[in-house]
């Protein structure tokens, strides 16, 4: 026991947490009945994705991924130890993440914007009631 | 400018979307005219690219000009198997949008310059998802579609297709974030996402290709692009959402953006992971194909117990999901299942538009929702109504026109590979589908009982007297789309050959270049 | 009860898969991992490229924002376009442009008020009347200056969208839409995704590949093409500030009043 978690655990630790954090979004997405928890879940499990993208750009003691004026002007003349990047961040994930974010943020705008029109025509947001209104709509046509 | 052209093929619809939102919020009779002429340019485009590919072979376009080392910039990617969805969606999309020209938005007509954004962003979208060489940017330009999806289908007046589209949004993002972790894998185990770059290093590293990580971000991706395209069990958005979104949307819709997915996925099969790899892991193509004959079983059942039209028009777009991923999947050595996969994306895509541009006619301009309203149909619409059977006559299977062939190859590999199950579900769905067709063909050419138009919706009675039949077609520009719709369906039927030939040159191609790892 | 079965039996699956594929990851930290310095034995990653060249290449130190605007500046643009589509999409869904209940819309005093229904919240409503130019200052800061530090076109967009949102809080809506109304909010949104596209565009005119900004060079007089290359993300920059800034403030003011524009919070 102590061995696996030496081994898969305490090594992996962000990508662990990273999957507690993401099926608790995944499971609110599929077992809640209110339509806004279910948005709260849909947010948590994208969040997720963020944390595992953003873990894995991460190097031991490295720092943000801006490079120094003055080692970048020396990397131009040619000093090539100038720039270290052990020392700096993988920048790529951030980037990603910048898009997944922006994207995460226009899918719940829309998707609020969905909740308000259906609580306007169906005055629930309670997925059981929905539906149950939805049905009654269908007998009458 | 003919170097830029895979970049000009989306550019033209994005540049129509912002002049529609600077123009065209005042004046809305700007619109038309500006899609339609940036569609028509991507047409142009698309066919340009087909034929420099026809011509050059794989065409790349190095956005930024960052050429080397590979995976720097974003490199677009036009070889023979995306330059032909390319041309059928840029045809589709102008079909549509002709379809719209009177009711974008159905009730709310104030809002047609939003509708019509939406519609060019969608297209933008899908050019994107096809042409691009980068995983990242397919799902960038996935949520492009999906998020001008779940619009499109919610700019609707009726309460259910809110709710649709909620649903959708929630199956949608599921799906695409299943596939960005998939994505993330990938780029955890190989630093690229460059879809060539990650092949070569999978194609050179055999160990690295089956370890668990890859294995995990392969399914996590197929996942994902099967809750895009509403493969069997992840179906559970597609039908109300086609079904109650408004007649012009569900036209572009409908076809394109499943056929779009299931385009995806052949593309992370061969060029992403390499069907050298795919055919040496046979189990896995088993299972597939086993979840597509479930899947082809379930749509077909599903679409006999429909009683509205684009309700049993969606089950039939499952039921053809199941046939492209089956095919996909069936890893016979001379790929006639993929190119029968290949093709029938195109030939889906242009069937489903027919149908459904014929169901929005009748909706309109018939009154008909439900089977038994369509009675009286080919008294009252003729021309309308062959259309309608052209495309139903594509779905079953009928020759010459396309449908008959895309089934054909996909058989033909099937046997191949030896997938007798497959076969067999492949021609009872046919049979199906054949059914459900001459029920409607006949309710339509021999019912007795003519409902007259009322225009709008679904609220007409059944107690209608029987009047003498006026023939009245849906008005020209629902017609024209419709009748080339048909056209088109019988004429890539007619041109088979030397599409498939040019769809094989692709496959055989890509498959060589990639797996000697140039 | 039948949708928590199912919800734990997907989860139990997929966190089961995901948790199987961790072990197989390579140490948190790593700087040796393939994402971080590429495959053994292969060609160096991409991200090492960008680590040692970014700065020769687009004289911007910021590596995200070179990264994000100019090498894959490709997908930013679509980034733009999402956040473009959401604010379409929302105004698909949401807005009301027929006087649909105009019976039952609330007398015009009420528009005035603000959530708590006080006309003189006198405190809250100088201090955001003074703080307001200040987060637009900070905002066009963190835009222009994205390239040295954290901060970039979106960053900067949603603090100038902010400020509008801010004074629609602390005033009412209307004072918010007076200064920014919804026919210039939808032309400022596509106004910048035709900067980001024009900018991107224009290398093609001097028969460069999109988004390549070295070929502006001659048009903007500078001495190399890293020089263009920085003006060019910094246009770029700007292009995805007014398309955010627009939708956050359009999202904001439909969704608190539903599509009417009208009263809210």
């Amino acid at each position: 026991m102590e061995a696996f978690f030496k081994e898969a655990v305490v090594p992996h630790f962000n990508f662990w947490i990273y999957v507690i954090i993401m099926m608790i979004g995944l499971w609110s997405v599929i077992a809640k009945n209110n339509l806004i928890k279910k948005l709260i879940g849909l947010s948590i499990f994208q969040t997720a994705i963020l944390l595992l993208y953003v873990s894995l750009g991460v190097k031991e003691g490295a720092s943000i991924p801006i490079i120094d004026h003055h080692a970048a002007e020396r990397s131009l003349v040619g000093d090539a130890g100038a720039i270290n990047p052990d020392l700096i961040a993988n920048p790529v994930p951030h980037v990603l993440m910048l898009t997944a974010i922006v994207v995460g943020v226009a899918t719940l705008g829309v998707a609020l914007a969905l909740c308000q029109m259906i609580y306007k025509d169906f005055g629930t947001l309670e997925e059981d009631e929905v539906l149950q209104k939805i049905k009654a709509l269908h007998d009458d046509v | 400018m003919s170097d830029h052209l895979p970049v000009l093929v989306l550019l033209a619809p994005l540049f129509g979307a912002i002049a529609i939102g600077l123009f065209g919020m005042r004046d809305h009779r700007v619109c038309l005219p500006v899609v339609l002429s940036a569609l028509v340019l991507s047409l142009c485009c698309a066919i340009g690219i087909v034929l420099k590919v026809h011509a050059g072979g794989t065409l790349d376009y190095f956005v930024a000009g960052w050429k080397a080392p590979r995976g720097i910039g974003i490199v677009l990617r036009a070889d023979a198997i995306n330059s032909p969805i390319l041309v059928v969606i840029a045809i589709v999309a102008i079909l549509a949008a002709v379809f719209t020209v009177r009711h974008a938005g159905e009730r709310d007509t104030e809002k047609t310059p939003h509708f019509y954004i939406l519609f060019l962003l969608l297209c933008v979208g899908l050019f994107g998802i096809t042409i691009t060489g980068d995983a990242f940017n397919v799902f960038v330009l996935i949520e492009v579609t999906a998020l001008t999806s779940y619009g499109l289908i919610a700019i609707g007046g009726s309460k259910r297709c809110k709710v649709a589209a909620f649903h959708y949004l929630i199956m949608g993002t599921v799906g695409a974030s299943f596939y960005l972790i998939g994505v993330g894998y990938l780029y955890l185990k190989l630093g690229s996402l460059n879809m060539q770059d990650i092949h070569t290093i999978l194609a050179s590293n055999e160990s690295l290709a089956d370890s668990r990580a890859i294995r995990t971000a392969f399914v996590f991706i197929l996942v994902g692009i099967w809750t895009k395209m509403a493969f069997f069990p992840l179906h559970g958005w597609l039908p109300n959402a086609y079904s109650y979104s408004p007649s012009g949307s569900a036209a572009i819709l409908a076809p394109l953006v499943t056929k779009v997915s299931v385009y995806v996925m052949v593309r992370m099969m061969v060029s992403v992971f390499g069907l050298d790899h795919l055919e040496a892991n046979v189990e896995w193509g088993h299972f597939v194909v086993w979840l597509a004959i479930i899947a082809i079983a379930a749509g077909s059942t599903m679409a006999l117990a429909q009683r509205e039209i684009k309700k049993m028009l969606c089950c039939l777009i499952i039921a053809e999901v199941g046939y492209m991923v089956g095919g996909a999947w069936l890893g016979d050595p001379q790929r006639w299942g993929l190119t029968g996969t290949v093709y029938h994306i195109l030939a889906d895509a242009l069937m489903t538009s027919c149908l459904f541009l014929a169901a929005g006619a009748f909706a309109k301009w018939h009154g008909a929702a439900k089977l038994e309203d369509l009675s009286g149909l080919f008294r009252k619409m003729p021309l309308a109504a062959t259309g309608f059977v052209v495309g139903g006559l594509a779905i079953i299977g009928v020759p010459p026109t396309c449908g008959f062939y895309s089934k054909f190859y996909l058989i033909r590999g099937a046997i191949e590979a030896g997938h007798w199950v497959y076969v067999a579900a492949l021609l009872a769905s046919s049979l199906v589908n054949a059914v459900l067709f001459f029920r409607i063909f006949e309710i339509a050419y021999f019912g007795k009982n003519p409902v007259e138009s009322h225009g709008h919706g679904d609220d007409h009675g059944h107690d209608h007297e029987s009047e003498p039949v006026v023939r009245r077609e849906p008005p020209l520009h629902a017609l024209i789309p419709l009748l080339a719709a048909a056209a088109l369906v019988i004429l890539l039927g007619l041109c088979n050959g030397t599409v498939v030939e040019f769809i094989r040159t692709g496959l055989i191609e890509t498959a060589t270049v990639v797996s000697t790892g140039r | 009860m039948k949708a928590k079965i199912f919800a734990s039996i997907a989860v139990t699956i997929t966190g089961a898969i995901l948790l199987y594929a961790v072990t197989d990851f390579p140490n948190f930290g790593d700087p040796r991992s393939p994402a971080n310095a590429g495959v053994e034995g292969g060609s160096s990653s991409a991200s090492l490229y960008y680590i040692e060249n970014t700065y020769r290449d687009t004289k911007v130190p910021n590596l995200v924002t070179a990264i994000l605007a100019d090498y894959r500046g490709y997908d930013t643009l679509f980034e733009t376009v999402v956040i473009f589509t959401a604010g379409m999409a929302i105004f698909a869904i949401l807005r009301v442009l027929r006087n649909e209940d105009a019976p039952s819309a609330p007398d015009p005093e009420s528009t005035n008020r603000t959530i708590d229904g006080d006309h003189h919240r006198i405190i809250v409503g100088i201090t955001c009347r003074i703080a307001v130019p200040l987060v637009q200052i900070f905002a066009l800061y963190v835009v222009a200056h994205g390239h040295h530090s954290p901060g970039g076109g979106f960053q900067g967009g949603v603090m100038l969208g902010a400020s509008f949102i801010l004074i629609a809080l602390s005033g009412s809506l209307r004072d918010a839409l007076a200064r920014f109304s919804e026919a210039s909010y939808i032309r400022l949104a596509s106004l910048g995704i035709l900067i980001y596209a024009g900018v991107a565009f224009l290398p093609l005119v001097f028969g460069r590949n999109f988004v390549d900004y070295g070929a502006l060079r001659g048009l903007l007089g500078t001495e190399g093409e890293e020089m263009a290359r920085s003006h060019g993300i910094f246009g770029v920059e700007l292009g995805v500030a007014f398309t955010v800034m627009s939708v956050m403030f359009a999202i904001f003011a439909n969704l608190s009043t539903r599509g009417r524009l009208k009263g809210g919070l």
